[in-house]
């Protein structure tokens, strides 16, 4: 069983973007501020912090979250994974990423990255989503500048041509 | 915003948490999917001393369908219980009713026992319960209950559950074959709803009827659906009994219209 008290700090370690990393946190740190400070991802943008606006969004485990309203303690051992894993190496974006600059689905850039981690969950568990589809994942983000009409379509684009097996409804 | 400072433990099992919680009542937390209780610590509405976080708990990450009764156990999210196998065909309403909690991002994390606890008065989880008549499973070390739906949920954030209980499941009864709506009104998809109105109608053609966000807990009643005119007759007697509430979000005149409207219309989906 693991305690800690209030003002005691704790090593967390967990595999971020494939990396085994590990730093110390007290237990009231939420994720978003230990990526960004305690492990230096600043890719993963921090908004309203109550779960509202999705720029915090990141995968745990293959699964898109709000890293305000997690722990740093609860990803102890979990596969996080950030907007910094999308892009290859040597810089080159990946068919999502290429599609919201196609499509300008992005301008100030501050909501995407929560966006582009929701939409690599669900492009993977539903590849050829409906509009309707889309739209509802996409409630789940606040963007102030491009208004989401473009969005839609830079995520239909990347849907269309992906040859995964088409799933029912 | 940042949460104040809490301890934070993280029990390996049931009877772990059960020690826990009697040692700390009602100064510690139950931390599940955290989707209610990290934004009301984050805007410091509410302070904990201990936070007991009870998500790695195997046992309690478990859905058992058994003799009829559908049985979530209180580490299992909202998109865990979406994707049950048989959801649609054995409990028609939770699999109309769920896709409404929250955003996709926040059912990969928010767990169903957690919103039942939670207590909302305009949320899905606990009107779903209410219209199945389910119960909730309460265990403690001096030993373990089972509340009904209407017992649970007393007024607005407020249940039965004592502070040395721990949430260990809800039960939904299976109920396959069931003619069911679920609809809401919400500033945004996905915002929590200003009222939520839901309706079924079994094989012998009775029609109940359930809402929230009209009083301090969902409410649920059979109505009288042979024809339309009766149906909106009993609907709008009953808007003026439960009266609806005046909030940031709507009066309660307000709320009583929305749900005349609503109510006919999911009435008239399930009636036939």
């Amino acid at each position: 069983m693991r305690a800690v008290k209030r003002d005691q700090k704790t090593r967390i370690a967990l595999t971020l973007n494939g990396r085994k990393l590990a730093a110390e946190a007290e237990p009231r740190l939420l994720l978003s501020d230990f990526l960004r400070h305690g492990l230096g991802a600043t890719g993963t943008h921090v908004g309203c912090e109550h779960g509202v606006c999705g720029a915090c969004t990141v995968l745990v485990d293959g699964v898109a979250v709000r890293s305000c309203l997690t722990l740093a303690v609860q990803a102890e051992g979990r596969e996080v994974r950030t907007v910094e894993s999308l892009a290859a190496p040597d810089g080159a974006l990946n068919p999502l990423q290429a599609a919201f600059r196609d499509h300008h689905a992005l301008q100030c850039g501050f909501c995407t990255p929560g966006i582009l981690m929701s939409f690599t969950d669900f492009l993977a568990r539903t590849p050829h989503p409906s509009e309707a589809q889309i739209r509802e994942v996409l409630s789940g983000h606040l963007c102030r500048c491009t208004g989401y009409a473009n969005i839609v379509e830079a995520i239909k684009e990347v849907a269309s041509s992906s040859h995964a097996p088409r799933s029912e409804g | 915003m940042k949460p104040r400072p809490f301890d934070y433990v993280q029990p390996d099992t049931v009877d772990e948490a059960l020690a826990l919680l009697a040692e700390h009542g009602d100064e510690a937390r139950i931390l599940a999917g955290g989707q209610s209780l990290i934004p009301m610590l984050n805007l410091r509405l509410i302070e904990a001393a201990v936070l007991i976080d009870i998500s790695r708990i195997a046992e309690l990450d478990t859905i058992r369908s058994d003799g009829g009764v559908l049985e979530v156990g209180a580490a299992v999210t909202q998109n865990k219980l979406l994707a049950w196998p048989n959801l649609a065909r054995e409990s028609a309403l939770l699999a109309a009713g769920l896709p409404l909690v929250g955003h996709f991002q926040t059912r990969n994390k928010g767990t169903v026992c957690g919103s039942i606890a939670h207590a909302d008065p305009s949320s899905e989880l606990p009107l779903l319960l209410a219209m199945y008549a389910g119960e909730v499973v309460l265990r403690a070390q001096r030993g373990t209950r089972a509340v009904p739906a209407k017992d649970f949920h007393k007024d607005m954030l407020t249940t039965a559950r004592e502070p040395d209980e721990l949430i260990v499941a809800v039960r939904f009864p299976e109920r396959p074959r069931e003619r069911v709506a679920f609809r809401e009104i919400a500033r945004r998809h996905g915002d929590f709803a200003i009222i939520a109105v839901a309706a079924a109608a079994g094989a012998n053609g009775a029609v109940t009827l359930g809402v929230g966000g009209m009083a301090g807990r969902p409410v649920t009643r059979a109505v009288a659906a042979h024809d339309a005119a009766s149906a909106a007759d009993a609907i709008g007697q009953w808007a003026e009994e439960i009266k609806g509430y005046d909030d940031l979000h709507a009066s309660a005149a307000m709320r009583r219209d929305m749900f005349r409207k609503l109510a006919a219309n999911v009435v008239a989906e399930v009636a036939q």
